[in-house]
């Protein structure tokens, strides 16, 4: 794989422009790297103001927090999104499947398809949600695949965000800063909108209430408050959504329901979307001194008074190690063969695995199982030796801890910079919403693209920017 | 709306209003240390007394001084009533109701904070103190007038103004309570010509002597002066004043939620009591047992408003 050439998705192979990005290019072409430089200053400069005005941070934070915008956007045509968003949707409803089996009679453990020691000793496995039956039958309300891309047909799931995936306030802030800079793009491209994701968000959780809502639910953005680094999302999404924003001590129970404590007194809540993590969610089932939860609320859940999305132990379904099971576990439920390929992966808890990883780590990726954010893993290609020397050591004292997988090699996208349009290599997270109704993906999404020449690791937390997506209509 | 969505929106106004309020109070002590002969550094016993920060200053320092006196005030982070701690404070209070406010509220808020936290990363001189305190209320202005033109009148409104106003009352009685009781211990010196000085500091500190020259000329009294403070209506700053705008929103309160509270029976009994009265009942009754009782009122009404509305769990 990594002797392939690197696939551009604007270019192509071949140096001419690929069909979604041709009003792209001859619009740049058109333009005067000048006012392109002063547009992306401007761009920034808009970043910071809301980040300044929404985003509830002073200008100093604002810097600190300000991931680079690159103005260039990446797109897809319609046709490419609809063959993704068919693996997406069969991917999520596959995980939704697994998380009912494993929380109930874990046939797929019975079939031998998953090892049981991987469920029972797995950390991310919640005891506590056996048997229990999630409003709606669903776990995953929210979720954000990531993908990559390697070719004109190629597409790699690299991780499932089951639990609580962050980032969508940057989808929607890309898109609007674009369409306040660029107005002339749109309207030569016919680019599908995403400005509806809180709103559909908004319905899709109403449409999970539980049974005991009476007359229209009411939904609130459960927050662990202003000091976590993710606070403005959440401000942003309750917002957008015109739900409160709540925290864990504005909450209580309250006639065996959870109930928020308003001006004129409790008011019960149907659907908490929560942006807390299930060890703090309920300090009487959980992490006792978590002040974050609401004390009780598993028992409310258990009883059907709550909606709680996404579900608690979702992260059963997305930790490393069950990854590499992810096609398995789509044919097991879907009976059909997946239509979004998984990196191929070594799990170094098995012997085999580990002695080819360990020969290997120059041209591997190793990643810590729980790991998450882009620290703790190793780009053995573009590892020094004393950096491979320094993982080797933490490597082999605890195999088990690992996963291994080639080194892809991403798609690229152009960035604009000095020397105008230079290849980045980029992945993609889309949006993806569960309800009863259906599984609603946000064309679009996320587009994460590492800075800097070269380098595979596109983490905001690395050197990491962002960039609009977009789906065109065809 | 959440409970702690009112306390946060209460306090944020109560806040950005002492932090006006304390740099009125700054700016009044120093003209007085100007324009007075003698020891300046005494002038600010009383000045710290009027802000209620007297207690707190005292347990930090050994003596008294100007210069420490006035950095109390705007700067200490040990002193949670500083210029510096309340508006941090209410730009604490609004990151927390963000989605309650304006984007226009929001940014005069934190622009306030990010102007008044420059001015005051280091030690204030003396020539710059009048810019300084200047450039503090006109801060505190913009948030006020952006609040004005662009929040809608509802609850939340409601409990800005509550706090608003609660504080302001606070503020203007113990002004007043300070300079009656530490400045004039007798009340034979009452209109006599060496408190004028200080009577007309009261006015600077409330930014009301053209407001008074307006409605009593030059002549106006001590008396004068008490009543127009106190009494009334039209002047902004008055206790009357103050519990007529607390009276009002807890009033649209009571119509928006369709149940009625115990705060306004509070702030009923308070305008009864003490505001539909003339100023020498008040001074026969005794200015400072007076301000003691509406500044213990006060005190009630706040307390009840947090609990009526469930600020707190």
């Amino acid at each position: 794989m990594t002797t392939k050439p690197i696939f551009d998705e604007m270019w192509g192979q071949t140096e001419d422009v690929r069909g979604p990005y041709k009003e792209l290019g001859s619009w740049f072409d058109g333009e005067d790297p000048a006012r392109l430089r002063a547009k992306k200053r401007e761009a920034e400069e808009l970043f910071r103001l809301t980040g300044i005005t929404f985003n509830v941070y002073g200008r100093e934070e604002a810097e600190e927090r300000l991931i680079p915008f690159d103005i260039i956007p990446r797109i897809m045509s319609g046709t490419e999104w609809r063959k993704l968003s068919r693996g997406i949707e069969q991917r999520v409803r596959a995980i939704n499947q697994f998380l009912y089996d494993i929380y109930h009679r874990q046939e797929i453990v019975r079939a031998g398809r998953i090892p049981a020691e991987m469920i029972q000793n797995n950390e991310a496995f919640l005891p506590q949600m056996c048997g229990v039956n999630p409003p709606g039958g669903v776990y995953t309300h929210i979720v954000g695949i990531d993908l990559v891309r390697t070719g004109e047909d190629q597409f790699y799931v690299l991780e499932d965000n089951a639990r609580t995936p962050s980032g969508v306030s940057y989808m929607l802030e890309n898109r609007e800063t674009m369409l306040q800079m660029f107005p002339e793009l749109f309207q030569r491209n016919r680019v599908r909108p995403v400005q509806s994701y809180p709103t559909d968000l908004c319905r899709s959780l109403a449409a999970c209430a539980p049974a005991a809502t009476q007359g229209k639910p009411t939904v609130a953005v459960l927050t662990p408050g202003i000091f976590n680094s993710a606070y403005f999302e959440h401000a942003f999404l309750a917002d957008e959504m015109g739900v409160e924003l709540v925290e864990g001590h504005d909450l209580r129970i309250v006639d065996g329901r959870v109930a928020m404590r308003t001006t004129c007194g409790y008011r019960p809540i149907d659907v908490l979307y929560r942006r807390v993590d299930d060890d703090f969610i309920d300090p009487l089932n959980f992490r006792p001194e978590s002040q974050l939860g609401v004390p009780g609320i598993m028992d409310v859940y258990r009883a059907g008074g709550i909606t709680i999305a996404n579900a608690p132990g979702t992260g059963i379904a997305d930790d490393k190690a069950i990854y590499s099971y992810m096609p398995d576990i789509v044919e097991f439920y879907t009976g059909e063969r997946p239509l979004l390929e998984n990196v191929p992966t070594w799990r170094c808890a098995e012997e085999d695995a580990f002695k080819y990883v360990r020969e290997h780590l120059h041209e591997l990726v190793v990643k810590e199982v729980h790991g998450s954010g882009g620290y703790g893993m190793l780009v053995g290609p573009t590892a020094t030796k004393k950096d491979i020397a320094a993982f080797r050591e933490k490597f082999e004292a605890k195999p088990a801890n690992y996963i291994a997988q080639p080194t892809l090699s991403l798609s690229t996208v152009p960035i604009f910079n000095r020397t105008g349009l230079t290849p980045r290599h980029v992945d993609l997270r889309p949006f993806v919403q569960v309800s009863p109704q259906g599984i609603n993906i946000t064309p679009g999404g996320l587009t994460r693209v590492a800075l800097k020449k070269g380098s595979l690791v596109v983490n905001s937390s690395q050197g990491g920017g962002t960039k609009d997506t977009w789906v065109l209509e065809d | 709306m959440l409970g702690r969505t009112a306390n946060g929106l209460f306090w944020m106004y109560r806040y950005l209003e002492r932090a006006e309020n304390t740099s009125r109070l700054i700016e009044t002590g120093q003209r007085l240390a100007l324009t007075r002969l003698g020891n300046s550094d005494d002038e600010w016993r009383p000045v710290l007394q009027a802000a209620a920060m007297d207690q707190g200053f005292e347990a930090a320092h050994d003596s008294l001084t100007r210069d420490a006196a006035i950095d109390w005030m705007l700067r200490a982070p040990g002193n949670p009533s500083s210029v510096m701690s309340t508006v941090s404070m209410a730009r604490q209070n609004a990151r927390e109701v963000r989605t309650a406010v304006t984007e226009e509220v929001w940014e005069a808020t934190n622009g306030a904070y990010m102007a008044i936290k420059a001015l005051l990363s280091r030690k204030v001189s003396d020539r710059d103190l009048p810019q300084v305190l200047a450039a503090i209320r006109q801060r505190t202005a913009l948030v006020r007038g952006a609040t004005h033109g662009t929040m809608m009148r509802n609850d939340i409104y409601d409990f800005m103004r509550i706090g608003t106003f609660l504080e302001r009352a606070d503020n203007t009685a113990r002004i007043l309570d300070v300079k009656y009781y530490v400045l004039l211990p007798s009340a034979m010196s009452v209109g006599s010509s060496i408190d004028n000085v200080q009577w007309e500091s009261i006015l600077r500190s409330v930014s009301a002597r053209g407001g008074f020259r307006m409605a009593y000329g030059n002549a106006g009294s001590a008396r004068d002066i008490a009543a127009f403070l106190i009494l009334d209506r039209r002047m902004p700053r008055s206790l009357a004043f103050c519990v007529g705008k607390i009276l009002d929103n807890l009033g649209y309160l009571i119509n928006d939620y369709g149940f009625r509270s115990e705060a306004i029976d509070h702030a009923e009994a308070l305008a009864g009591d003490c505001l539909h009265t003339d100023i020498d009942e008040i001074f026969d009754q005794g200015l400072h047992e007076f301000l003691q009782d509406v500044l213990m009122r006060l005190g009630l009404l706040g307390r009840q408003i947090e609990i009526d509305y469930r600020f707190a769990g």
